[in-house]
């Protein structure tokens, strides 16, 4: 039903549209700087500097990228498979604490909430978990120090979960389970996590970014270039851009040679560092705002 | 001998549960439990050849030490007042984008700005460093090489120069946020009653009336409960924010050393794990007290988004 607006009304529906529509390019305008310096050309980067109006175009950062694309390519598969191995686990063992912990006839579900609850509270701190995860289970350069500390699971996410669970699927339907014989793992896997798609699709998608954007784990724990993922190989080059150069000082794609196009390839590598998540995100958005939403209402 | 009977029943009821819950309890006493246990680091003077547990007490020495750099000072004044720009700041301009998104009916149009809106936020703080020098750094930045000279103004060479530095990160940090946060507060506006525009619509109340006296005051509850929110994570900042985003920068230090880039710097970079460790431990406590404390205010204000 169309309701009728006021002149008032009308105009700042108007200043509304134009305003978010503005800022909107504002917030929108530094990744259109990065892909047009991404193809800028060398000489126009070196006089005119990051310009959204390069004097000249170059796909050499590319050409570059795809001869030398053996550390991308590497530090691409490292941040993938730390991505899907991690965010997998993390979707089998958090559901798999907060059913018990929706269950009112757990005798330990009490002490087991708060055991998570008192996470969101406290923690010990950097230190300690460093000289643990490096001393103790001695993860420093390997793989495992990528998905361990930190992400692998979260009290929050539990907790959401949990109250995912109690809300949104019905008793009975654990109950008549149980009386046609069906054993707990069968109504965790057969009911509880069937009927929670939307919240385990939610907790995915932010712990999924949460891996691929991740560059702390390793910062603390890797020095061996042969376990970069992509956000580590991007600090590197940012500080050093001869990292990209595996020995010779230029590169030959086809019959030219390319030289290191250092301005340029900074950038690009920031596009392609993103892409993914462009790629991703359209089809995810609906999640993730239900995801902040819920998170913030009940945190 | 019937107890026992009851007891193994019920035991064979709990194992299940009790095995599904273990993964994940593992691992919370692992990458939790254990590093809580770990702050007693922070009153030892740790050597490794002994060990933790064996390393030798030494009170409070390890913070008295640190107290007495100004460096302690420093990271606190930074870390607090960074954290109430922001959440002042922050919370207006939220508020201010959610009230106009709300205007906005042509749900294509809602969705594709909201979209742009949030990108910043789906991005990591290394591939911000990046758009962040493509704008700062002094040989080919779009600020000292384009702008600056378009506007006869003298050279800037912001990586050492830590006057700019609150402003920068001021306005990264709304970049990165603001769709964020504004997601929240647009839900909570789709959540007021239409009627109640309606009525106040009869009564001649124009557009910016409604907002003042309808809008803003429904939204206060909101307010309240993410400003305690924030009030609780007011000893933390962003690692990404302050150590990446201004590249580790030493001549920077005045203006964007936080506490949590000073643990990181004296446990990697100086090697000082007594004062990591202090640093880390006094962050964790005061935390945890500016937690219970809002806690309790929000019990107070609004018992249903209590914590606990």
């Amino acid at each position: 039903m169309e309701r009728l607006l006021s002149k008032d009304e009308k105009r700042f529906k108007k200043a509304s549209i134009l305003f978010v529509g503005l800022f909107a390019v504002i917030v929108f305008s530094p990744f259109v700087l990065i892909a047009i310096c991404s193809i800028s050309s060398t000489e126009s980067l070196i006089s005119k500097g990051y310009s959204f109006f390069p004097k000249s175009l170059s796909l050499d950062a590319y050409l570059y990228m795809w001869a030398q694309g053996k550390v991308i390519l590497r530090a691409y598969g490292v941040s993938l498979f730390v991505t899907i191995v991690g965010t997998a686990t993390s979707l089998v063992i958090t559901p798999m604490l907060a059913y018990p912990l929706s269950r009112k006839d757990f005798r330990l579900r009490g002490l087991f909430t708060f055991l998570v609850f008192f996470t969101l509270l406290f923690n010990g701190g950097v230190v300690p978990s460093y000289i643990m995860w490096t001393r103790v289970f001695s993860l420093k350069n390997t793989i495992w120090a990528l998905i361990l500390p930190t992400y692998l699971m979260n009290g929050f996410n539990v907790l959401l979960v949990k109250n995912y669970f109690e809300r949104s699927i019905p008793r009975d339907l654990i109950e008549a389970a149980q009386i046609d014989g069906a054993n707990e793992w069968t109504i965790f896997s057969k009911i509880m996590v069937p009927l929670s798609v939307p919240v385990l699709a939610t907790i995915g998608l932010f712990t999924g970014l949460a891996y691929w954007n991740d560059w702390i784990n390793g910062l603390y724990y890797i020095s061996d270039p042969s376990l970069y993922g992509i956000q580590q190989l991007l600090i590197r080059i940012l500080n050093n851009i001869a990292f990209l150069r595996s020995g010779a000082a230029a590169s030959v794609v086809g019959n030219m040679v390319i030289s290191l196009p250092g301005e340029s390839i900074r950038m690009a590598l920031a596009v392609i560092g993103i892409l993914p998540i462009l790629i991703v995100f359209p089809l995810l958005q609906k999640y993730f705002i239900k995801g902040i939403v819920i998170g913030a209402i009940k945190g | 001998m019937k107890r026992k009977h009851s007891f193994l029943k019920s035991f064979s009821h709990e194992l299940p549960l009790l095995l599904l819950a273990l993964p994940g309890l593992v691992y919370l006493i692992i990458n939790n439990y254990i590093p809580m246990l770990g702050i007693i680091i922070a009153f030892k003077k740790l050597d490794y050849a002994k060990g933790i547990l064996k390393s030798d007490w030494v009170g409070l020495k390890n913070f008295e030490f640190l107290f007495s750099t100004p460096d302690a000072w420093i990271m606190t004044r930074n870390t607090l007042l960074y954290n109430l720009a922001f959440i002042i700041i922050g919370t207006i301009f939220a508020i201010v984008l959610a009230i106009m998104m709300n205007e906005i009916a042509d749900r294509f149009f809602a969705k594709y700005f909201q979209g742009m809106y949030l990108l910043p936020n789906l991005i990591s703080w290394v591939v911000v460093s990046y758009i962040v020098f493509a704008f700062l750094n002094a040989d080919t930045g779009l600020i000292p090489k384009v702008i600056l000279p378009a506007l006869r103004a003298k050279d800037i060479n912001f990586y050492t120069s830590p006057g700019y530095w609150p402003f920068i990160l001021l306005i990264v940090f709304l970049w990165k946020n603001t769709g964020y946060t504004s997601v929240i507060y647009l839900s909570s506006i789709a959540g007021i009653d239409r009627t109640i525009y309606e009525a106040a619509r009869i009564d001649g109340a124009g557009k910016l009336d409604q907002i003042r006296y309808i809008t803003l005051p429904l939204l206060k509850p909101t307010i309240i409960i993410l400003f305690l929110f924030s009030i609780g994570r007011m000893m933390y900042s962003d690692f990404g924010l302050f150590y990446q985003v201004t590249l580790n920068s030493g001549a920077l230090f005045s203006t964007t050393q936080t506490i949590d880039t000073y643990v990181y710097r004296a446990l990697m970079q100086f090697n000082n794990v007594n004062m990591a460790s202090a640093a880390g431990v006094y962050q964790s406590i005061v935390g945890f007290i500016l937690v219970l404390g809002a806690n309790l205010l929000i019990k107070k204000i609004n018992p249903e988004n209590a914590l606990f």
